[in-house]
């Protein structure tokens, strides 16, 4: 009923798997990144960015002309959950490779997609995305960012909330009403690039409870944008974000937030010896990972095929953001540790751990918005 | 699933409907179409196959609610013969969840032997001296003592003393190679019927109307059949690995602790949403949930597996463990 099949890598991947394992070795033996939780929302490093650009691992998929290097999908999978599950500061340039690049490439015009696509390959060019407002948050038709057709291109008044990385970022994709009222829900929205900084464009931070700059207030105060700078069709912004949606959803980021900590975790058991009930929840959270990594896979390989899998990513966004909230309160009940602010090993990877928690079932969707997909998805709403 | 597979299910999915309840003619009809001993090497006396092919016609047949003895038969007695290259012998054969003595071609000892009251001929483990060898023994020489699943499948109790064996070879294969072989075979089963449980309760919320509307249209049963579908996609695409896979231990492990944990949420939720239309035997989801909490416990349990995986990550690493 939920249409996934299970996919098994190849060679070619399990080759490319050894070579990021070998890269993020090194990597850690110079100490250029401390592993940390949630690291693709809040680890920002672009000179580690950079590096993963010179080695070929952003743009993957994007076609050569762009900058890009013409892998698979499957193969990006495969980069992508590996530093994930190190713990690598990817935050710079996440929402960039992950969203826009293949956004851009779908509905970009040619002179979008020279401007952005070689520097989101190289690990120079990040990017935000606003999307929800101060009235708009699980249900994103709700927005009031208006887009006014003016002489030299569009004029942006509004507000955007939690906006992630908007105050490093070069650019920003902008949902905004360019028709109608905000009665009209799905029609008249559409998608702007926006270039930051710009001077009608405030970038506020929002301090979240663990204290840190992740998000942010981003106001429009009539912000003049050249006519170039509308993304696909006037009109489509609905449809072209819920396009993105199973890009958005389904990555392996969706489970792995806290698999640093639980492979800290496990470490620090292997060596201190484990009792059975602590062997009994690692071998219980080791199948949940498992099979939440086997489905995450199987939404990947329906993305390669071409296809839209919006309800199957939305169940392995449900499931997999439940589970690294699972993990953080397996570890916190067994390990015995005081969560540390700030501190290295496994009282810092708790201390992020239980600080973001709040976090993994509402951003991308919340648990109970993704519930009603799958419920619609299997013909009963 | 590639179009071979498809092919395959929706052939398997035809003869099930076609036969209803009667699961003797249904084991015949099997029989007859070669899928009774799919998976087997025809050079035995099988119909050949692959593991992936056989695990459809399992699934489906667990999905059905047949009670026909294909994992066992099949998948676990024609393997056990594949491995040694003994033939397959005529009428049902069973196979043993135990080890038996074996001295002077003659078998002794207590075997667990699912579907036993039809077999007639059972393989089983059995050592002889320091070594393991692979035996095939007539059912009617040992004392057969009944008992069934909680779904009533027949799970029996044959004893054998001095009973001469009608063929034997040795063998690398262990029982833990056995256990494995089964965990992932049920963890296909528990795939179907948890699939079924799913199927039938899409549909009793869709058509049962209750305060002047269907179940579907309340906001907390969307949740929960949410929920449902969620565990029950996690189980089969869980178990579609690790047949891909191959039998490898980790997936098998990581397969069965997802089928066989997932199995609670399944039936709670399953049963929660029929009300107490689900609970009476006229109704079928009686028989997709009890043998979903037949079927969790056997060939290990969740927490047997998740032992076996932990072992695997403390071992070898959480994340190689994860990814293999």
């Amino acid at each position: 009923m939920i249409d996934i099949s299970a996919h098994r890598l190849g060679e070619a991947e399990q080759q490319l798997r050894t070579e990021v394992r070998e890269f993020l070795a090194k990597e850690r033996a110079t100490e250029a990144f401390e592993p940390r939780c949630d690291a693709w929302m809040s680890s920002p490093d672009p000179a580690f960015s950079r590096r993963l650009g010179d080695r070929g691992w952003l743009g993957m998929t994007l076609p050569r002309r762009y900058g890009g290097h013409d892998r698979s999908p499957l193969e990006r999978f495969v980069v992508v959950e590996e530093l994930l599950a190190a713990g690598a500061p990817v935050a710079a340039h996440w929402i960039a490779d992950r969203q826009m690049a293949p956004s851009i490439l779908r509905h970009g015009t040619e002179e979008q997609r020279l401007r952005y696509l070689p520097g989101i390959a190289r690990g120079e060019c990040f990017f935000a995305i606003g999307m929800s407002e101060p009235d708009a948050g699980s249900d994103l038709a709700a927005v009031r960012t208006r887009a006014r057709e003016v002489a030299d291109g569009w004029e942006l008044t509004g507000t955007k909330l939690w906006t992630t990385g908007a105050h490093f970022a070069h650019a920003m994709v902008v949902l905004a009403r360019t028709d109608g009222t905000p009665e009209d829900r799905h029609t008249g929205l559409s998608q702007f690039v926006v270039d930051l900084p710009h001077p009608g464009i405030q970038v506020r931070p929002i301090v979240t409870i663990d204290g840190e700059h992740h998000f942010n207030e981003v106001v429009f105060d009539r912000a003049v944008i050249p006519g170039g700078a509308l993304l696909g069709e006037r009109g489509a912004g609905w449809s072209q974000v819920m396009a993105e949606l199973a890009d958005e959803r389904s990555g392996p980021e969706r489970f792995l937030s806290t698999a640093p900590l639980l492979a800290a975790w496990v470490a620090e058991t292997r060596d201190a010896g484990a009792d059975p009930v602590t062997t009994r929840e690692i071998g219980r959270l080791t199948a949940q990972a498992w099979a939440l990594r086997q489905l995450s896979l199987a939404v990947a390989a329906e993305l390669a095929r071409g296809r839209s899998p919006d309800v199957p990513a939305a169940l392995v966004k449900d499931l997999g953001s439940s589970f690294e909230g699972e993990v953080v309160e397996t570890v916190r009940r067994l390990a015995q540790v005081e969560p540390r602010r700030g501190a290295g090993g496994l009282a810092g990877l708790l201390a992020e751990g239980v600080l973001h928690s709040p976090a993994f079932t509402l951003r991308g969707g919340a648990s109970e918005v993704l519930r009603s997909v799958v419920a619609r998805g299997l013909g009963v709403r | 699933m590639s179009d071979e597979l498809s092919d395959i299910r929706d052939a398997v999915d035809a003869i099930l409907s076609d036969h209803g309840d009667d699961n003797r003619a249904l084991w015949r009809t099997l029989g007859d179409t070669g899928f009774a001993l799919l998976g087997v090497p025809e050079e035995i006396g099988g119909s050949g196959g692959s593991l992936a092919e056989l695990a459809v016609v399992v699934r489906a047949a667990a999905h059905h609610g047949a009670a026909v003895p294909l994992a066992e038969s099949a998948g676990l007695a024609g393997w056990l013969l594949a491995q040694v290259g003994l033939p397959v012998p005529a009428g049902l054969v069973a196979v043993s969840l135990d080890e038996a003595r074996l001295g002077s071609g003659r078998l002794s000892g207590r075997c667990r032997v699912p579907w036993g009251r039809h077999a007639d001929h059972v393989v089983t483990l059995a050592r002889s001296d320091a070594a393991l060898r692979v035996a095939v023994v007539s059912v009617a020489g040992g004392e057969l003592a009944r008992a069934e699943n909680l779904a009533g499948e027949p799970r029996d109790v044959v004893t054998f003393k001095d009973v001469p064996v009608t063929a034997v070879a040795d063998t690398e294969i262990s029982s833990a190679d056995l256990r494995r072989r089964g965990a992932l075979l049920r963890s296909v089963q528990l795939a179907g019927a948890a699939g079924a449980v799913l199927e039938s309760t899409r549909r009793h919320v869709g058509e049962r109307v209750q305060f002047g509307r269907p179940l579907a249209r309340f906001q907390a049963v969307q949740q929960q059949l949410a929920a449902l579908a969620g565990q029950v996609t996690s189980i089969r695409v869980a178990a579609d690995a690790a047949v891909l896979g191959g039998e490898q231990e980790t997936a098998v492990a990581a397969a069965k602790a997802t089928a066989s944990a997932g199995a609670q949420a399944v039936t709670s939720i399953g049963h929660q949403l029929h009300g107490a239309l689900g609970y009476s035997t006229e109704h079928p989801l009686g028989s997709a949930t009890r043998r979903l909490w037949s079927w969790r416990e056997e060939f290990g349990n969740e927490a047997y597996w998740q032992d076996r995986l932990a072992a695997i990550a403390l071992g070898g690493g959480w994340w190689p463990t994860v990814t293999r």
